[in-house]
This record gives structure tokens, C-alpha cells and sequence, in this order.
């Protein structure tokens, strides 16, 4: 789950972390009243769960309490990378002398926590990484004893040089980001940049976190950060009824159980001449519940012009599948046609089931893509 | 011969009583695993099936039954617990099979179990099957049949849809290995590899990756480097976005790194047969062998 900025500043500030104040502005005026009291210049930065906010225009700075709610007005109700933004945080500008990048991530290959730390901080840390490696150092944690304060300072030291007091503020942030890396079952947690200012202060200008979804039952508080205006609805709508659901670009409307199953499902539709609408995995137990939503959720979307049902048959049972299709499809007939594949437990039960139903089903996976290709691009008639 | 469970698993499945686990203990018995005792705290002294003891800890089950391999179906806030119980307990194999475990949990978990010297697979696994012996875990056990293939795979139902085809043109397995789909998992890849070569009766390997991370690539590297015997491998996730979460913690690809296409790069590049579909396994193999 992505959280916006100004909720990672807020946790980042009760773990300790030295930050600039700030306030959430979701209408113009808003936006200038908080301007206003805090005096001065200003950022206004949207908050959207994407990156190169800056980029994209989503940043600003602003001279006046009058400029920020101009800016602010332009900036509320833009799109980033697809999604709508309706909140500003708006900031006091700080003067920055360095800019520093201080991220930790959970990392695959060494299976723990690792620390990435930078002097190059403000731009895209793939591109330090990939453009000069040694001015990145990496440091493993080790999850029994937690980020020592002798790795940070080595930290600190890299991004500092020889300046031991700013060396040492910099390890106090580490040590407060990784608690609040743990204790908010982060996958990521960034600051970038951490910067010195003129009077040789370090501060967090900007913060990101990304929270394991996986963590977010036993972290009510964590969970209560979600923003769905910010999220896809059929994406929400989809978490809800328990499935796993991402929207794609293309025509044919996947259903199937399993993710390694629906990614090659997508794949094949790819492979045929057509283009997948989504990913959606209505996961391994049986639920007819699970279908009549998910066939919901994908007939919602006007690009769906054919269905596809991949079914293979081991902990889900055929029949299941084959009852919600049946049932959905009662409660709101279909206006596209569909495809279903099903092999496995119960096969011949869910057969009959379908096809005294009107359905007609399929036990070939190459064969029921094909079809539903065909469907969907018009090179053959429902 | 088979690859981490044989005719001699002794078998202790922690979660016992509970829906899934009672429902795939039932249908790993009918198969045939040696299935020696479950673990439910606060059940001990029961009986599963008017068959199996159940132990309130898994140490009293080890100390009871010799239980050698754990089979894990708790709830995801348990799992961590569980699996260093099970090897704490001193059991050599434990086969978690929870889906959505925190990746924190995992990286207090991993080092954990190496240091008891213990091997465990997943989370979020379908468990392994050496057909016609054992069974730990959730793999259909009427798609597979005794045969020379090996095959390792980080998916579920994927996997079962190619196992069937396997079995269907006559290519039975060894071993079917679910490593399951998570970021951190107790064994990858290249264990499986180095597994499958050590075994006289496989002749021959199946690999179904997914994009996400580089197990894959590493994996290839291994091929090239150590297999005598041919592999095939499959990935799923060529339409995936970057950037989204396809379903399993770890298939995302970030950044440029995790794509499809650079790891079947690597599989070309060791020389492996690369399936543009899963159908085309049983062709490659046969082809092969």
C-alpha cells in the first residue's frame, strides 16, 4: 500500500526525524490561509501516489500567500501518472546548502532490511545507481540486532565526509527511519533529500513510504492511512470482495485462479493478437461469492469486449466456478460474450452445470484464448 | 528417487485442525504420506481422523512420533512463529504453505532456520509431491505421475496446468517443487537445481519462473555453469506493468530490473529451452531427453 507524503512526514516526525512543519490544503483557499500563517515563501506539493511529481508540475514554489492559491488551484484536480490529485501539502521552502538521498528497503537478494544512502541526493537514486555506483554505499541490517549505531555513523561519514556533527545527525535519522521502517511494516521508506541547510542544520524535506500489504492486519493504524480516492475504484472494489485485481489497457477480461496462472493467461491472450483488460486472480478456495464479484468488477469496464474464464481445478472446485458464473450471470445478463475454460476437480460436474445453462465450456487453455481473442477483436461472432 | 521428500517423510502438519489444514491432511493421507502427527495448541491429546495424535507443541510431536518434515497451514500473523518452532523442534524440512506472511517476519525467520540447519519452502508455496511417495503441501496429486522430470516453480495452479500436460504426453516427475511466490522464501531456484542434478533418476528439468527480482537469472547462471542435464524454462508475466504487484508479493518488476524479457535473455544465454507457452514444455522436453 502506497501512503501519501505528508502521512509519511507525520510518521517520521513521532519517530523523531527533524522536519520542516507543513499542512494539507484540499481547496485553494485553504491552501492560502495556511500559506498565510506560516509566511514567507513556500512549496505546494501535490500529494498522488506517483513519482516525479516535480516533473510533471505536481511541486511549486511560491512568494506569496496570493501565489499559492493560484498555483494551488492549478495544481488540485491535475493528473499524474493517471491519478487525480485533490490534496496540496503546503511547506515553508527551506534553504538548502546539500541535498543528500537516505532510503531502506527490503531487499530480495541478501533477505533483509538493506539501507541505500547517497551524497547525491534530489534526483532519482536508479539513475545515481546506475550512472556512478560508488556514490551509493549499501549496508545490510541485521533484523536481530537492529541498525547499530556504529552503521550509521559509517552511513553518516559517507554522506559527510569529515563533518562529525552533521555525520551524527544524519545516523539519529537513520536510526529513527528504521524504527519507523519496522514498526510500520514498510517494504520502503525514503527521504530524498535530506538536506543540510545554510545554518548546518539536516532535515527530511520529503518522505515516501510503502507499507506491506501483508502487515496491514495487525496494524490498524497503518491500514487507517489508506487513501482510496487515490486508488482505481475497480482496484478497490476488488480488494473488498477479496480478489486480486489490476486494471490493464486492452479487451479481453480475465478471470482466473492463481497468480502465476493469470500472468500467463494475459500473456497468451498477448500471444494470439489480443491485449489483456486486466489481472484478476479470484484465489484458490471455492466461492461462488468470488465470481458473481468478480465478473462484476470486470463487466464494469466498457473496454471488455469478450470474457475469458481460466479455470484449472485443484484446492478451488470447477463446480464453484461454474455456480457463481451462473449465478452472476442471472442476477445481470452478460452484453459480451464469454469464454470458459475449465479443467480439473469436479470437471464434469461443473460441465453439466454450464451447459444446462446455456454456457458452453472449454478444456484447452490454447483453444479458450484463442477464442476469446477472436471475440474481442470481431474476427468471430459471439 | 526424489528430491527433499520421499517414502521415508515422516510428516507433522502444524495448523491441523484447522479448515485447510484438516481438508489437505485428509487428501495428503489418501495419497499416502506418512503423516505422523499435527500440532494445534490447545488440542493436544486429540485425534486427527481417529488416526493421527495431535500435540499442543511440535516439540512434544517430534519427541513423540520422529517427525523429520513440517507442513504449515496457520494464519499469516502465526506463520513466522511456526516455522522457527518447527525448526527449533529440530525438524529438517518444514513446507510453509500460509499465503501473506510480512516480509519483516521473513527476514527474522530465514537466518533463523539456517542456523538450526533446517531447509524450509515458501511461504506461499504449494508444497513439493515426488509422485507415488510423498505429498506435503496442496499440489493435486492425480495431475502427476512417477517419471525423470524435475520440476521447480515459484507458482501454483501455473504450475498444475503444466504438470498435467506433462503427465498427458507420458513425462512423469521425480519431484514437483513449489518455492512459492513471495520476495523472501527459504529456498530458491538453484538449491532446487543443484537438488535435481544430484538425483540419478532425473533426467531432465522444468523451470517455471516469474518476473520479479533475479532468482531467475541466477538461476540460469547455475544452469550454465553446473547442470549436466537439459532444462527448460517458462515465465510468466510478459504483459505485466511495471510497477503493480501482480498477485504474488514478489512478481513486480521495478525499475528496469525483474522484466520477462531480461530473464529469458539469461535462460537463452545458458543454453536452456525457453517455452514461449506452457504447452510448448512437453515439446522442448521431449525434444531434450
Amino acid at each position: 500500500m502506497n501512503i501519501h507524503e505528508y502521512q509519511a512526514k507525520e510518521i517520521f516526525r513521532s519517530a523523531g526525524i527533524p522536519i520542516p512543519p507543513g499542512e494539507i490544503a484540499t481547496t485553494p483557499e485553504q491552501a492560502e490561509e495556511i500559506a498565510r500563517r506560516f509566511g514567507g515563501t513556500v512549496v505546494v506539493k501535490a500529494q498522488v501516489h506517483a513519482g516525479g511529481r516535480g516533473k510533471a508540475g505536481g511541486v511549486k514554489l511560491a512568494k506569496s500567500p496570493e501565489e499559492v492559491r493560484e498555483l494551488a488551484s492549478k495544481i488540485i484536480g491535475m493528473t499524474i501518472k493517471d491519478l487525480p490529485v485533490e490534496k496540496v501539502l503546503v511547506t515553508p521552502a527551506a534553504d538548502i546548502a546539500s541535498e543528500a538521498y537516505v532510503g531502506v528497503i527490503v531487499d530480495r537478494a541478501s533477505k533483509r532490511a538493506v539501507f541505500m544512502v547517497s551524497p547525491d541526493g534530489g534526483i532519482d537514486i536508479e539513475e545515481v545507481a546506475a550512472s556512478t555506483p560508488d556514490r551509493i554505499m549499501k549496508l545490510p541490517v541485521d533484523p536481530r540486532y537492529g541498525l547499530q549505531a556504529y552503521e550509521a555513523m559509517q552511513m553518516g561519514f559517507f554522506l559527510y565526509k569529515d563533518d562529525v556533527k552533521k555525520a551524527r545527525a544524519a545516523a539519529q535519522i537513520m536510526r529513527q527511519l528504521y524504527v519507523a521502517f519496522i514498526d510500520s511494516g514498510a517494504s520502503l521508506a525514503e527521504i530524498n533529500p535530506l538536506v543540510v541547510t545554510p545554518a548546518g542544520e539536516v532535515l527530511a524535506l520529503d518522505a515516501k513510504m510503502v507499507i506491506d500489504d501483508n502487515e496491514l492486519d495487525r496494524l490498524p493504524a497503518v491500514e487507517a492511512l489508506r487513501d482510496e480516492s487515490s486508488e482505481a475504484p475497480s482496484e478497490v472494489a476488488a480488494r473488498e470482495a477479496g480478489l486480486t485485481f489490476i486494471k490493464l489497457d486492452g479487451n479481453v477480461g480475465c478471470v482466473v485462479n492463481g497468480a502465476g496462472l493469470a500472468m500467463a493467461t494475459m500473456d497468451l491472450v498477448k500471444y494470439y493478437g489480443g491485449d489483456p483488460a486486466n489481472f484478476l486472480d479470484i484465489g484458490g478456495s471455492s466461492n461462488p461469492e468470488k465470481v458473481v464479484n468478480a465478473l462484476r468488477i470486470i463487466t464494469s469496464d466498457p473496454n471488455v469486449k469478450a470474457i475469458l474464464f481460466n479455470i484449472f481445478g485443484g484446492i478451488t472446485r470447477t463446480d464453484d466456478v461454474a455456480n457463481g458464473i451462473v449465478t452472476a450471470t442471472k442476477q445481470n445478463p452478460l452484453t459480451v460474450p464469454i469464454v470458459i475454460r475449465l479443467t480439473g476437480t469436479n470437471e464434469e460436474i461443473a460441465v453439466k452445470i454450464l451447459q444446462e445453462n446455456g454456457f458452453s465450456a472449454m478444456t484447452d487453455m490454447d483453444e479458450a484464448v484463442q477464442k476469446a481473442v477472436a471475440l474481442a477483436t470481431g474476427k468471430e461472432a459471439s | 528417487m526424489s528430491v527433499f521428500i520421499d517414502s521415508n517423510t515422516k510428516l507433522l502438519v502444524q495448523g491441523i485442525t484447522g479448515r485447510d489444514g484438516s481438508f489437505h491432511s485428509r487428501q495428503m493421507m489418501e495419497y499416502g504420506t506418512n503423516v505422523v502427527a499435527g500440532v494445534t495448541p490447545g488440542k493436544g491429546g486429540q485425534k486427527f481422523e481417529d488416526k493421527v495424535p495431535v500435540f499442543n507443541t511440535v516439540a512434544d510431536a517430534v519427541a513423540a512420533t520422529g517427525a523429520n518434515t513440517s507442513v504449515i497451514y496457520v494464519p499469516p500473523m502465526y506463520a513466522a512463529d511456526a516455522m522457527m518452532e518447527a525448526a527449533a523442534a529440530g525438524i529438517e524440512l518444514v513446507v510453509c504453505i500460509t499465503e501473506g506472511v510480512p516480509v519483516l517476519d521473513m527476514t527474522r525467520v530465514y537466518p533463523f532456520i539456517q542456523e538450526k540447519g533446517a531447509r524450509l519452502i515458501g511461504p506461499n508455496c504449494p508444497g513439493a509431491i515426488s509422485p507415488g511417495q510423498s505429498k506435503v503441501g496442496i499440489i493435486p496429486g492425480n495431475i502427476c505421475a512417477p517419471g525423470p522430470v524435475g520440476l521447480v516453480s515459484r507458482s501454483g495452479t501455473l504450475t498444475y496446468e503444466v504438470v498435467n500436460q506433462m503427465t498427458r504426453a507420458g513425462l512423469g516427475q521425480t519431484s514437483c517443487v513449489g518455492i512459492g511466490g513471495d520476495p523472501i522464501n527459504g529456498t530458491n531456484f538453484i538449491d532446487c537445481l543443484a537438488a535435481f542434478e544430484a538425483d540419478p533418476d532425473t533426467k531432465a528439468v522444468v523451470l517455471i519462473g516469474e518476473i520479479g527480482g533475479t532468482d531467475e537469472q541466477d538461476a540460469a547462471r547455475f544452469v550454465k555453469e553446473n547442470m549436466t542435464k537439459p532444462v527448460v524454462g517458462f515465465i510468466a508475466g510478459q504483459t505485466a506493468p511495471p510497477g503493480r504487484r501482480m498477485g504474488h508479493a514478489g512478481a513486480i518488476i521495478s525499475g528496469s530490473s525483474g522484466t520477462a524479457a531480461e530473464k529469458i535473455a539469461s535462460f537463452e544465454d545458458a543454453g536452456m529451452g525457453v517455452a514461449e507457452r506452457p504447452r510448448d514444455v512437453v515439446g522442448l522436453l521431449q525434444a531434450r531427453m
